[in-house]
């Protein structure tokens, strides 16, 4: 058994499914069983990210081994079996998911009024998914979670978005569906010729450097849309737009993070080759993706429109530091992913508070909110500044740690990825400035409220997170130190036999 | 004389004849008595099936083997569930007369032979005995001229796909000397090349079998009489015969033709592909559900075809399992579809399901269920489904089917959705929401769904029993 007692990683998984279960079940008047739906919803959300605690305390972070593990027969003719556990690089996204997810819930409450019910059972549908993905050890188990994401998104988007939700929301799925797919090629491939499809045992499966192509464009087809990286970004624009805030949320805050954690569990560990080859290519679309969405940012009317850019271009800084395939730059990351989930997840919050009391998502709606509302206008700033990369704030070690790592591999690199973080600094902080201060020239703005005290519940752990992230990282550092560092050195020795062999 | 073997069939041909004879003496209507005595008599022959030994009788015409068994206990469900179908909408559209469940039951048995067949002889009788019940209850709904014409079209077109069959037969005949399959495999497996008219007459059998899968390119009959016959007809033909056709063509090409792979691998590859595609972009632009359904059947077919043409034994257990998963959601997407009713008329425009998930939310949930799962989306079964035909053909080499079959799979995906997206993002129209279900379609429903949702929990007993039945073809 495992280090917490009990089958720790499948009660985060599938607990979720038992609310859901719950939700649907409730009859009766629909005021009320709305209400229910609202609270069942966030206990349930708030019993796993307790439960997921057990995760943080109880982790090993000297070892790079899987833990947690627990394991399952489930097609044992075919080499499939129900395999979950967590290592450095994953435990942290189960606790962001987990965390996430009730803050949603509670983003939620009043923005939510139509179909509430069906609303909270999507949701935690998708934290079944997000976790079940994040802990995944089997590559048919990865995929069927991978994928399975797409269906509450879909809904999510499509019901409860706004004017052009059916084509965001189309968008999204054909997407996501045709990269992954792909990518399911690839999967199969492997699957037949390893025999199995239990990730560690894939780690040790050595593949033919040609195949290892193939693979790694089918698996880049799959992540880079999922990312997303430039050229193939569009989606997530509209997708953002058009959802409602929570949708939003734990698109920025999580499903993003599925393409570059893709990257780290499968295409540089099993492709080292490939990974190698092909990293110029990803540095340049990383590169690309970091400049012109930033300007592209900076050309943006519609506040989450500006954010969702800003995404990609940080998204950019990530697969940078993930190719650079040194211990800097993969746990700079590592740690951005995480701060970005936190810190865009608030931004995207922040611009929720603002739509439910002006439903318009326009910049040019609002004007000197500072004055009106000054306990939002500072959280707003914490966030603007964190999103900028200020030091003592979360992005700002990762950012830095990235552009640390990619400087040992190439400096234009780390130039390209330097210059993404100005232009953030000027998007942002004109974001913040058209919005908070300057003269109210509108009426209507006067009667706006500031923070409710449930829109504070959800702020005060998001504001404590990135400072604790920016002013003592190494709590989060320590998690990951030992699997990137045994990732790092499974990369060296592999591309060293492989030069050896070509040596020979 | 081991006429014991065929036990199944005899007891359903009895049965069909009995239930005819009792059908017809009361005075009053005995429809649903009728329906229940064959679908006990459907049950009673999966029954007789499973506890079936396996060899060849009645003279070699006749073989039951696992592969057999498999095919014929989803030929059976899927011909029980489309009777229960049925029930309340053949009420309703006073189509109730007791004849319909009869001629399903023969059909049934026609489904039977087909896939125990073990001569060509017997294949063309299987073929007929299934043909002839379907031409008329295609056109049950006789005063109405849509089902007529169904009737009349499939009819015209079924003879000649028979007429290309029987031709490709005799051909074979003439050239082997045998119409039986072990026979005629031994004909075929010695050395040398074989003469041309077999292969002439090879690809006429191969034309008139894919007819009645309807695969392309011999598929032009089936948007039209899906949406011409009453629903529950088109929800019986979606299911049992194609599983049958299906099971034949495979023991057909894979038993007496096994050593002429070469000579059919391409036509079966071209099927598959132009199958897979016909079935993505024809779907798009459909406003019929019927009609859509009925290109979303060619497309399944051309996967399932795909386990065919890379002719190995992941292969067949891939199409045995994807017919099984193919009959059971398409069984429960039809279950919603005959339920279809807006104040008491039946109704089947992809729009009428709008506003669906606000007025009935259940029914809408199953539906997206199927949906998803026909689409391939894990974790539902469509996405086991697909699953294992490609990494048959991923594992055979086949990269263009594979990446066709995933590139198709992605261009359903958006019809599949489109109906999620009217049931869900649609406002339901003024003249309000679909009438309530009746129990017994909610019950098809409801079992068929579950079935998909947690097939991905234990699959292992029926890919067992998928990988018995192929090994049982090909051993």
């Amino acid at each position: 058994m495992n280090a917490a007692g009990f089958p720790i990683l499948s009660l985060l998984t599938f607990l979720p499914l038992v609310g859901a279960a719950i939700i649907l079940s409730v009859r009766g008047d629909a005021a009320v069983v709305a209400q229910n739906a609202r609270w069942t919803a966030l206990w349930t959300s708030l019993v796993v990210f307790v439960l997921s605690l057990i995760l943080w305390a109880r982790f090993d972070h000297g070892t790079a081994d899987f833990q947690f593990v627990e394991r399952l027969e489930w097609l044992p003719a075919f080499g499939v079996g129900y395999h979950m556990g967590v290592d450095g690089i994953s435990v942290l996204f189960i606790l962001l998911s987990t965390a996430l997810t009730p803050i949603c819930i509670l983003a939620s409450w009043e923005a939510i009024g139509t179909r509430v019910r069906e609303f909270m059972v999507a949701f935690l549908v998708l934290e079944t998914m997000m976790v079940g993905m994040f802990s995944a050890l089997d590559f048919v188990l990865f995929y069927i979670f991978f994928e399975g994401v797409l269906i509450p998104m879909f809904l999510i988007i499509g019901v409860w978005g706004h004017d052009r939700r059916v084509y965001a929301a189309f968008k999204l799925f054909l997407y996501t569906l045709l990269g992954s797919v792909l990518m399911l090629l690839a999967l199969l491939y492997l699957w037949y010729t390893a025999g199995t499809t239990d990730i560690p045992e894939l780690f040790r499966h050595r593949i033919p450097a040609a195949a290892q192509t193939w693979i790694f464009f089918a698996f880049l087809a799959s992540f880079a849309v999922k990312v997303p990286m430039w050229p193939v970004h569009t989606w997530l624009p509209d997708a953002h737009v058009e959802a409602p805030t929570a949708g939003s949320v734990i698109l920025a805050g999580v499903l993003l993070k599925m393409g570059a954690y893709g990257f780290l569990r499968f295409s540089l560990p099993m492709l080292p080759d490939a990974s190698a080859t092909f990293a110029p290519l990803i540095f340049a679309l990383s590169v690309i993706a970091v400049i012109y969405t930033s300007l592209v940012a900076l050309a943006q009317d519609n506040m989450k429109k500006l954010i969702a850019y800003s995404s990609v271009a940080h998204m950019g800084i990530v697969t940078i530091g993930i190719f650079t395939f040194n211990a800097q730059g993969i746990s700079g990351a590592l740690f951005t992913m995480l701060a970005h989930g936190v810190v865009s997840s608030a931004l995207f919050l922040c611009v929720g508070v603002l739509y439910d009391r002006r439903h318009s998502l326009e910049i040019a709606s609002y004007g000197g909110v500072a004055k009106i509302m000054p306990g939002y206008a500072l959280v707003f700033m914490l966030f603007t500044m964190a999103s900028v990369g200020l030091p003592g704030t979360a992005n700002f070690v990762g950012e830095f740690l990235v552009i640390v790592g990619a400087w040992r591999v190439n400096p234009w690199v780390a130039l390209g990825a330097a210059t993404g973080m100005i232009l953030g600094a000027a998007y942002m902080l004109l974001l913040y400035r058209r919005i908070a201060f300057g003269r109210i020239t509108r009426d209507d703005l006067r009667a706006l409220l500031d923070l409710s005290p449930r829109e504070y519940a959800i702020f005060v752990p998001l504001v404590l997170l990135t400072l604790w992230m920016g002013v003592y990282p190494q709590s989060f550092l320590s998690f990951f130190t030992a699997s990137v560092a045994g990732l790092v050195e499974r990369h060296e020795a592999a591309l060293g036999a492989a030069r050896l062999a070509a040596g020979m | 004389m081991n006429w014991t073997l065929a036990l199944p069939e005899i007891a359903l041909a009895c049965a069909g004849l009995v239930i005819l004879l009792v059908g017809v003496i009361p005075g009053r209507n005995t429809f649903f008595g009728c329906t229940m005595a064959v679908i006990g008599a459907l049950l009673l022959a999966a029954v007789l099936v499973l506890g079936q030994p396996e060899g060849t009788a009645l003279g070699g015409l006749y073989v039951a083997d696992a592969f057999s068994g498999f095919m014929k206990i989803l030929a059976l469900l899927g011909a029980a569930l489309g009777l229960v179908l049925a029930l309340d909408f053949n009420r309703r559209e006073s189509l109730d007369r007791f004849e319909f469940p009869v001629l399903a039951l023969f059909a049934t048995t026609g489904m039977m032979v087909m896939v125990s067949a073990n001569d060509l002889m017997a294949v063309y009788m299987g073929l007929e005995l299934l043909s002839l019940p379907l031409y008329v209850i295609a056109a049950f709904d006789r005063d109405n001229g849509r089902s007529a014409e169904a009737g009349l079209k499939y009819f015209v077109l079924g003879a000649l796909a028979s007429g290309l069959l029987l031709y490709g037969v005799s051909l074979v005949y003439g050239f082997a000397g045998t119409t039986n399959f072990d026979r005629l495999a031994d004909v075929f497996s010695g050395n040398g090349g074989v003469p041309a008219g077999v292969v002439v007459g090879l690809v006429f059998v191969v034309a008139g079998l894919i007819f009645k899968v309807s695969a392309v390119p011999f598929h032009m009959w089936t948007p039209d009489v899906y949406e011409g016959a009453p629903t529950p007809v088109t929800a019986f033909f979606a299911a049992a015969p194609k599983v049958a056709a299906v099971a034949l063509l495979a023991r057909v090409l894979l038993g007496p033709f096994g050593d002429l792979a070469a000579q059919w691998q391409q036509v079966i590859i071209l099927a598959s592909l132009g199958s897979m595609l016909l079935g993505a972009f024809a779907a798009v632009g459909q406003r019929n559900i019927k009609r859509l359904m009925a290109y979303s059947s060619i497309g399944h077919v051309g996967y399932a075809l795909m386990g065919l043409a890379v002719v190995s034994d992941e292969g067949l257990r891939g199409l045995a399992i994807y017919m099984l998963i193919y009959m059971l959601m398409n069984i429960g997407t039809f279950a919603i579809l005959v339920g279809m009713r807006r104040r008491g008329r039946a109704v089947e425009r992809i729009e009428d399901l709008a506003g669906l998930g606000g007025t009935d939310l259940g029914r809408a949930l199953w539906m997206t269920v199927f949906m998803f799962s026909m689409a391939g989306i894990p974790p539902l079964a469509g996405f086991f489904g697909k699953l294992y035909v490609f990494l048959a053909a991923v594992q055979g080499g086949f990269w263009t089917l594979a990446v066709v079959g995933v590139l198709t799979s992605v261009v359903s995906a958006y019809y599949y959705l489109r109906i999620v997206k009217v049931m869900f993002f649609d406002e339901a129209p003024a003249e309000g929401g679909l009438d309530a279900t009746t129990p017994g379609l909610a019950a098809v429903t409801a079992t068929t769904g579950i079935f998909n949702l947690v097939f991905c929990l234990y699959p292992a007993p029926l890919l067992l029993a998928a990988g018995l039945a192929a090994a049982a073809l090909l051993g």
